[in-house]
């Protein structure tokens, strides 16, 4: 059955249609290798039953000929998601036994698509972090290793399940979220494709909050073909969702192996941070000679308020999720440890039910908006990201289609390795990614080479608002002069 | 804005030990907006439903919920703004207003902290008096009403009902404009008002859908403002002015006494006549500000503010003008009777095509006396428009006396009926003919020869006369018939 599993969806929807095998039987191959693999941790929750009726639901349509774009895909849920009637705690104990009755926009636009749920993926608490390391189920195991090494490595994070239950083959693909580059630092250090649409293109209806203004869903999948299908299928516009755009959604697919001659790509001086590996700069200059050889203009461009990006964001996004998380109070759902009397209840209960990661957010965002530091913070950071957006404005202006850059600024480390470093060394893994949240565009992370030691690294895209068919575009010119990696299967 | 707006008024000064103290006010008053569903959710907001029987998920804060604007609340507030003369602002936004209570399940409460949707507006207030005072607006903001906490019901744990929770309010904040807790009271009356007429908040008091937080502090006259204590939640007209006087007794005893006065949360507890300290400046929270990033801006249309301009009925003041030069009625007579919209719309129905004093008599006097007096409103009114209209037809047509006219009111109050009708089946029809009257004024006379001695020395005995002869015929006599013959025949 190993075959079925290195199937892409794109070639196993083929075989769907084709009747080569039914969605059951794939879905079922699927079931077999999560068994198999539960030493990498991706799943928090496995969901077999619910899978196998819904791949016996596929396969009904697909003999009426009536597959929707994700008929059978076995698809694995990133546990930020609510999911109707399957137990979600964003990895967080405060959420401890959780059973939404409710499905998000997200997951029930691919549900309709025909996509079948293998189960709910580890993800950082709320999605605060880098390595997948804050999940109150411990840190997914990257099924990557360094050459001659069996030292485990963190798959990234937030969405580390997602990534690592893509790249060791047990599920076809992952949805993911992005608040600061937790789709496209995880696919980076997993050898996937990350997406993370524009804000607004896929609602955030029904997806555990972590910062309103930042977060945005996506796909983490085998290849960017694949990529292009899922979000094809993900977004959309939503009503319940205010800040959703109501806009129509593009063939993706059809971007992919679109010509890129002609195009202007980008290469933001700025992103040439000091300290950086060498094979990573020469990965980024590769990446820059490919897009060159397939007809795209290389230019140097200046995105000159980038080294304020991280700071800033560090300064929003606590400061949202410090409201965002304030629901969690043990009043109504999820866990709740009691006290004398209801001030005692919230102390204990978010005490014990936040980790560590999430308590210092949660802090640092409750400083950052109090009386008397609102303006020097908050106020300040707000008007940064203004000027990062305008920064972008302006390069997109004077013509400029994509911008490349690292994904990010190291390949996958090592389990526990950063226990001893500062909050701040951790965040710096973001210091690619932050700016495309803060200004609200849509990024693509796609695997570009392998590390000296034998791991992935990635480039990243960024693309216009809504422009996600020309980093389809410009991100297959890389994926094809790469080459296709694969972890090799240990577990 | 610590100027003093008004000229201190020494009818309005309270006069301590050491002085006269100037009261100064000013009003936050939430307004329930009347609307179907809540303001960022689809569930119902009746009242008087089985607890959290009208909760959703986005109201019960549930994990991935969002807000989405109810649109109708924002026309509502347009439309209070316009009724308050006030400016609409196009771009407005949310903010999250952030405290933990069990019955506010997200952990904030959304509002309009820095740039509400209406400006500055005025309202003029009539007191009792004749005198008129403006009183500004300051602002006037769309937030969420919370749930509601419920202690007495288990000894050990509290329960909570979500009905209200995410229920639009509108607050209205006042400027300290006013000087006396009677303005105060004609404020939140005036505006009560002018909230009804437009349909934007049902304004009952009872049910919390209009209450207040008042802001007292007292100075010397000419003097810049004192430091004030807001007095929390306060949720009927008579206890508004009850907290102010209160407070004020209060704060003037404290400065008298040479102490100072704290800034501070009070409540006001009427049974024990007291306002008792809430919580002082340095425990205010810090409520985190910050616009809510789950709502874009609010940006409204000029096209629309114009459409519900349009649509806006006439107001109570332009009403009250209307029947001054149009029915001659008095300013005060004018504001009694479109103090609501349905008062108004009655009286017109009688004063159409009749002496409109008259009808403004009767409606105010016999009909609004009445009303009061037994509880009643306008809507639940048993007599008539059409009623009284004939009544006042027949007092005109000299069918029926004044006195009558008490009596016929009576029958058509407790029994209904046409009033013509009612006067002939019940003969109830006024005596004109002098000689059936003459008959009547002969006898009392012959009956009372000592009286009319005494009436000839003193003519105003005349009056005795009067009621002699009413009495006798039943109250039927036209009383003017009456005066004038018992003149001629006593002689003078």
């Amino acid at each position: 059955m190993t075959d079925l599993l290195d199937l892409t969806f794109a070639e196993a929807r083929a075989a769907l249609i084709r009747k080569d095998f039914s969605a059951v039987e794939l879905t079922r191959a699927y079931l077999t290798a999560m068994e198999q693999a539960r030493t990498l941790n991706a799943y928090v929750l496995e969901t077999p039953e619910v899978a196998v009726a819904r791949a016996e639901e596929s396969d009904q349509r697909l003999a009426k000929g009536e597959a929707g774009a994700l008929e059978g895909m076995p698809l694995g849920v990133k546990d930020l998601f609510c999911t109707e009637g399957v137990r979600t705690t964003a990895c967080s104990r405060i959420l401890d036994g959780f059973v939404p009755p409710y499905e998000s926009h997200v997951t029930e636009r691919m549900r309709k698509a025909g996509a079948v749920m293998l189960g709910k993926l580890n993800n950082d608490e709320f999605a605060m972090g880098s390595s997948n390391e804050t999940s109150c189920f411990g840190a997914p195991i990257n099924p990557w290793r360094r050459k001659g090494s069996d030292a485990q490595l963190v798959a990234g994070g937030s969405s580390g399940g997602s990534a690592a239950a893509v790249a060791g083959r047990i599920c076809l693909g992952a949805t993911a979220t992005d608040t600061g580059g937790s789709i496209r630092q995880p696919a980076a250090f997993t050898g996937t494709v990350g997406v993370k649409p524009t804000y607004g293109r896929c609602s955030r209806w029904g997806i555990v909050a972590f910062a309103s203004s930042l977060d945005q869903a996506g796909p983490i999948a085998r290849d960017v073909r694949d990529a292009a299908i899922m979000l094809g299928a993900m977004a959309g516009f939503d009503p319940r969702d205010s800040t959703s755009v109501d806009r129509e959604v593009p063939d993706y697919e059809a971007a992919v192996g679109r010509s890129v001659k002609g195009l202007r790509i980008g290469i933001p001086r700025e992103y040439r941070v000091d300290g950086m590996p060498a094979e990573i700069e020469a990965l980024w200059t590769r990446g820059a000679e490919q897009l060159k050889a397939a007809g795209a203009e290389i230019v140097e461009i200046s995105l000159p308020h980038t080294k304020y990006a991280l700071p800033a964001y560090y300064i929003v996004a606590p400061a949202e999720a410090s409201s965002n998380l304030a629901r969690y109070d043990g009043v109504r759902y999820g866990l709740r440890v009691p006290g004398r009397d209801v001030t005692e209840m919230y102390e204990n209960t978010r005490a014990q039910g936040f980790g560590a990661e999430v308590r210092r957010r949660v802090m640092i965002g409750a400083y950052v908006l109090s009386a008397g530091y609102y303006d020097a913070y908050y106020v300040r950071a707000q008007k940064v990201r203004t000027l990062i957006k305008r920064d972008f404005e302006t390069v997109f202006a004077d013509g400029v289609d994509a911008i490349l850059t690292p994904a990010t600024p190291s390949a996958a480390f090592g389990v526990g390795e950063m226990s001893n470093a500062s909050p701040v060394e951790m965040y710096l893994n973001d210091v690619f990614t932050v700016t495309v949240n803060m200004a609200g565009l849509p990024g693509i992370s796609v695997p570009a080479g392998l590390s000296a030691e034998g791991l992935p690294l990635a480039l990243q895209l960024i693309g216009r608002p809504f422009d996600e068919e020309t980093l389809f575009a410009t991100g297959a010119v890389i994926e094809d002069a790469a080459g296709r990696f694969s972890a090799e299967r240990w577990w | 804005m610590n100027a003093p707006s008004r000229t201190p008024a020494s009818s309005k000064l309270i006069s301590g030990a050491t002085g006269d103290w100037e009261l100064v006010i000013g009003l936050e008053i939430h307004a329930q907006v009347t609307s179907e569903a809540k303001l960022f959710s689809g569930s119902s907001t009746a009242f008087g439903a089985p607890p959290n029987s009208h909760v959703s998920l986005v109201d019960a804060a549930m994990p991935g919920m969002l807000p989405v604007l109810n649109h109708e609340c924002v026309r509502q507030a347009i439309r209070t703004g316009l009724g308050v003369k006030a400016r609409i602002n196009l771009q407005s936004t949310f903010d999250r207003k952030n405290y933990f209570y069990p019955d506010l399940p997200q952990g904030y409460q959304i509002s309009q902290y820095k740039s509400p949707i209406v400006g500055e507006g005025e309202v003029a207030v009539d007191l009792p008096g004749g005198e008129t005072v403006m009183v500004g607006i300051e602002r006037i903001h769309l937030e969420q009403d919370a749930g509601k906490s419920i202690h007495d019901q288990d000894p050990s744990s509290s329960f909570v009902d979500l009905n209200r929770s995410g229920v639009a309010l509108m607050e209205i904040v006042s400027k300290p404009d006013m000087r006396s807790s009677e303005e105060a009271k004609a404020y939140v009356t005036k505006l009560r008002t002018i909230l009804r007429y437009i349909g934007t908040c049902d304004g009952d008091m009872e049910k919390g859908n209009l209450r207040a937080d008042v802001n007292v502090s007292v100075r010397r006259p000419g003097e810049p403002f004192g430091t004030r204590c807001e007095i929390k939640n306060v949720n009927s007209i008579r206890f508004i002015g009850q907290a102010i006087e209160t407070e004020a007794r209060r704060q003037i005893g404290i400065l008298e006494d040479g102490g100072s006065i704290d800034q501070e949360t009070r409540l006001f507890d009427p049974v024990r006549g007291e306002t008792r300290a809430m919580r002082s400046k340095e425990e205010a929270h810090d409520y985190r500000y910050f616009p809510d990033p789950d709502l874009l801006p609010l940006v409204v249309e000029q096209a629309e503010v114009d459409e519900l301009a349009a649509a806006l009925p006439e107001l109570p003041d332009a009403k009250k003008a209307r029947f001054v030069s149009d029915y001659g009625v008095t300013p005060y007579d004018a504001m009694v009777l479109t103090l609501e919209r349905e008062s108004a719309a009655f009286f017109e129905e009688v004063a159409a095509g009749r002496d409109a004093k008259l009808a403004a008599n009767w409606v105010i006097n016999e009909l609004f006396g009445r009303l009061n007096k037994e509880g009643q409103s306008i809507t639940e009114s048993p007599v008539t428009a059409k009623q009284l209209g004939g009544l006042l037809d027949l007092i005109s047509e000299n069918v029926i006396s004044g006195k009558i006219a008490k009596d016929l009111f009576e029958i058509l109050w407790s029994e209904g009926g046409d009033p013509r009708e009612l006067v002939e089946s019940r003969g109830l029809r006024q005596v004109t003919d002098t000689g059936a009257i003459e008959k009547v004024v002969d006898e009392v006379i012959a009956a009372n020869p000592d009286k009319v001695e005494q009436a000839r020395a003193k003519p105003t005995l005349i009056g005795w006369f009067v009621g002699q002869v009413m009495k006798a015929s039943g109250g039927k006599a036209n009383p003017q018939a009456v005066n004038d013959i018992l003149k001629s025949k006593l002689g003078i």
